[in-house]
């Protein structure tokens, strides 16, 4: 077990310099002069000019500079923001939690969906619900989620009046930052109705986000489950006598699962990047719309860092699924 | 499964059925599948639009008609036919914007798969036939592309070199790399061990004709259905950019451009925003039904 976690973290090295090498020539790759670039139309004088080329490091050689780059990672340093001047990993870690907090409302909504909708589908196989599960599946994959957003929007917010349109908590209240996560830390406040204003700020978003994800579980879910229904034990579970809600929930599903756990675990990818839609057009403060609006701005070590820190964590996401994987399913562990 | 239709047309001369073309073979196994007809259908229907886009389009997609802003779809109370779909917010006619849409982002589709098509079986080829460092090398870089979310990457890119269209399809093709890449390695591999490469390497081969005329051939049908798929990506992929303003600058008529302009528009105008989010999910929803039958026509391993 040892070895096998050893073996996938040695893995994760390569991948890691990799991404440092990534986000170090993206922002080499800028055409023209960085700082040219960085100033802008208001342009910059020759002195000021010299002075953040030594700030910035770029009068070094560029193996010197690289070598910096990533001592100054493992220090937790990112840089600082070229438009509000404050650390980039602070900013970062201000923003997260509010990313974190959609992006597991988002997961919560795909599995708890996505999931039983494909056992249902498996199990009734060629019914109209079996149908229709996939019909919406193929459509919640194919759907352009910044489109879907608009359109519940124009439905559930302006036209029903059922949910905000933007934010993550109603403007009369004003709540004590504690953990970053609204929903948790409007409970803490005991303010009457924060809670629920969180949680109607959250559902939009969360539906929007969740739907990707939701859709591959279902696909995922009913395929797996499919072919794990149509083996021998299950048929020799079945003709034993045994209750078929005891075949599906206590056979099938356990071994159905083991495919789903990895599915669900690389939907973090899509979660983060569907995040930057969803944050943009729900005004959703978190590190998606805070990328966006740095490459807009064109705030590079932002974009830099950001980029860095989301890949970070996916690789580490990643990881822990395939770790996971392995425990659960001992012949990936012993197969090579 | 066509024995029934076939004993209808057997003309008295033959003995047995015919054996089926490769070709009849694929089309019988994909016609069975109605999804993927039916994608192929709205595919063909939405290139010859495309195609045609300057002779079908009503008016001309970057027209402003300032007496005609916000106009709702004829249908609906104070419209008017001139403006079948209705007008945007400077009098636009969405209809004709979404006609010369197609024919954008159709182009994209096909700049992108070519050119992550062409790169990624080069790539591909040359790590599963020689492998050793070369392998190695090329697969740790895929890997690393992969752990990365395509549009973060696609954002980053695009917002390096400056937004445009053009560098926006360069970035989608750049991160649509790694899956054609692993699928020509894998079946490269696969291939390489089998009787006629090596009787092929024996009797002289070079490297080249190895790799492109006797291994190649027989590696396209996973790559023609990810080739597909990959349409359907980078026609989302662009439109999220488009709609982030990373795409295609104004007043370019693409679909995601399109929505993100009719943004401030959502309450007043549900139109603006409907149609061009409705044809990017049935364009979307055609390439991936389609390429769900090709894949079941071309790979009948993967049939139940």
């Amino acid at each position: 077990m040892f070895q096998f976690i050893f073996k996938k973290l040695m893995l994760v090295v390569p991948t890691f310099i990799g991404i440092t090498l990534l986000t170090f020539t993206l922002i080499r790759l800028i055409p023209g002069d960085p700082i040219e670039v960085m100033a802008g139309e208001r342009g910059v004088s020759p002195e000021r000019h010299a002075q953040l080329r030594a700030e910035l490091g770029l009068d070094q050689p560029l193996l010197i500079q690289y070598k910096d780059y990533v001592v100054n990672i493992f220090h937790g340093d990112l840089g600082k923001s070229l438009i509000t001047k404050t650390p980039v990993m602070e900013e970062f870690a201000s923003l997260f939690p509010a990313t974190v907090e959609l992006a597991t409302c988002a997961a919560l909504f795909a599995v708890l969906v996505g999931l039983p909708a494909g056992i249902i589908a498996a199990v009734k196989r060629g019914s109209i619900f079996d149908h229709s599960v996939m019909t919406f599946s193929l459509t919640g994959y194919s759907m352009p989620i910044f489109w879907w957003a608009l359109l519940l929007m124009l439905v559930f917010s302006v036209n029903l009046g059922w949910t905000p349109v933007s934010g993550r908590l109603d403007v009369t209240y004003w709540i004590d930052e504690v953990t970053g996560f609204m929903l948790i830390d409007t409970l803490l406040s005991g303010e009457e109705g924060a809670f629920a204003s969180a949680l109607h700020h959250l559902v939009l978003p969360s539906i929007v986000l969740g739907t990707i994800p939701m859709a591959v579980i279902a696909r995922m879910t009913r395929s797996s489950m499919l072919e794990v229904l149509s083996e021998d034990y299950i048929r020799t579970a079945r003709s034993k006598g045994m209750a078929p809600l005891r075949v599906i929930v206590v056979h099938a599903l356990r071994n159905a699962l083991i495919p789903v756990i990895t599915v669900i675990g690389l939907q973090v990818g899509i979660l983060l990047s569907g995040a930057i839609l969803t944050e943009t057009i729900f005004a959703w403060p978190g590190i998606g719309k805070w990328l966006i609006e740095s490459i807009a701005r064109r705030d590079y070590p932002v974009v830099q860092g950001g980029i860095m820190m989301v890949a970070t964590i996916i690789i580490v996401v990643n990881l822990i699924v395939d770790i996971l994987y392995g425990v659960v399913n001992p012949r990936i562990r012993h197969n090579k | 499964m066509s024995d029934s239709t076939n004993t209808e047309t057997l003309s008295p001369e033959q003995v047995g059925p015919q054996p089926q073309t490769p070709l009849q073979e694929f089309w019988s196994y994909f016609s069975a599948n109605t999804g993927a007809v039916i994608g192929l259908v709205f595919i063909v229907t939405m290139i010859i639009v495309a195609l045609s886009a300057n002779w079908l389009a009503p008016h001309s997609p970057i027209e402003q008609y300032r007496d005609a802003l916000l106009m709702p779809p004829a249908w609906v109370e104070g419209g008017s036919w001139t403006y079948v779909l209705g007008t945007d917010d400077v009098g636009r006619d969405i209809l004709s914007r979404l006609m010369h849409g197609a024919r954008l982002s159709l182009f994209i589709g096909c700049l992108v798969v070519t050119l992550s098509l062409g790169m990624g079986i080069l790539l591909g080829l040359v790590a599963g036939y020689f492998q050793g460092a070369v392998d190695t090398a090329i697969m740790r870089a895929v890997d690393i592309m992969l752990a990365m979310p395509s549009l973060l990457l696609a954002i980053a890119i695009v917002a390096i070199l400056g937004p445009s269209l053009i560098n926006a399809s360069m970035a989608i093709a750049i991160v649509s790399l790694p899956h054609y890449v692993r699928l020509t390695r894998a079946s490269t591999i696969a291939e390489l061990s089998k009787d006629y490469v090596v009787s092929s390497r024996v009797a002289g081969a070079s490297h080249l004709r190895l790799m492109f005329i006797t291994i190649l051939p027989n590696c396209l049908a996973p790559l023609i259905v990810q080739a597909t798929l990959g349409f359907s990506n980078a026609i989302l992929d662009m439109a999220a950019l488009g709609f982030l303003g990373l795409g295609a600058q104004p007043p370019t008529p693409e679909w995601g451009s399109m929505l993100a302009d009719a943004l401030q528009f959502v309450q007043r105008a549900w139109w603006v925003v409907t149609f061009p989010g409705l044809v990017i999910l049935l364009t979307v929803l055609a390439f991936n039904l389609m390429g769900d039958g090709l894949r079941d026509a071309l790979d009948p391993k993967l049939k139940q």
